[in-house]
């Protein structure tokens, strides 16, 4: 749903994802969970149905979201941090709890639409940018300023939402 | 690419760095700057984290996964 944005496409991925794995039960080998399997061939059908769909309708990307003026605040006059990034003691404990990933969609989805799903393409999917820009008919230089507004934007957040209050 | 970085041009730089292969003036700039910015070395070790969040979401199974 993150990366779609319609509820009727979610399905279809799911659909394609359930049918795909019929056909190529033969070749789930055991080596991995069967989610594990399952989450990859839905990896891809989102890949696809993400590329039909900018092929169709062109990415509609306001100023706003390559604009970088909104993050000044975070530094004063000499270009440092105006307060410092918070250590987050140890971040990997988090990993292996479901209550942290929630919170990680939490903070996905108060990113702009765009945002979040060029972060998406490149992190969780593991898209290579130069293919991300491809796909989307973006700038190299806008999928970097979004994938650099995500980290700071993701950061912030879990920071707030998860690591300030010892969760 | 001027050696003295501000914590604003690093960030940027920490990002992009993940993204594609900085060129070298950047890389030596960046190292530099890491080297001596507390604030900075956070940021960089927090975006990597996201990278390996990021590449195991949804995270563990939602029903009676949790370990």
């Amino acid at each position: 749903m993150l990366q779609l944005r319609n509820q009727a496409q979610a399905e279809d991925a799911v659909q394609e994802t359930l049918m795909a794995a019929i056909r190529g039960a033969k070749d789930f080998a055991g080596k991995s969970s069967v989610r594990t399997w399952l989450v990859g061939i839905l990896k891809h059908k989102i890949i696809d149905l993400i590329r039909r769909a900018s092929r169709e309708r062109p990415l509609d990307l306001p100023d706003a979201e390559t604009s970088l003026e909104d993050f000044d605040a975070l530094y004063g006059e000499d270009g440092h941090y105006a307060s410092m990034p918070a250590e987050w003691g140890d971040p990997e404990a988090a990993l292996s709890q479901r209550r942290f990933f929630e919170t990680l969609e939490g903070c996905l989805e108060g990113l702009p639409k765009n945002t979040a799903r060029v972060f998406m393409m490149r992190e969780v999917m593991g898209i290579e940018t130069d293919e991300i820009c491809k796909e989307l008919a973006i700038t190299a230089t806008n999928c970097w300023v979004l994938l650099y507004r995500a980290r700071m934007s993701l950061r912030a957040c879990l920071e707030e939402r998860w690591f300030a209050i010892g969760a | 690419m001027k050696l003295k970085l501000t914590c604003k041009e690093a960030g940027r730089l920490i990002s992009e760095g993940l993204d594609r292969k900085l060129s070298l003036p950047q890389r030596t700039a960046l190292r530099l700057h890491l080297a001596i910015c507390d604030a900075c070395t956070r940021i960089h070790l927090q975006f990597q984290f996201l990278r390996r969040a990021a590449s195991r979401y949804p995270g563990p199974e939602r029903d009676g996964g949790e370990s």
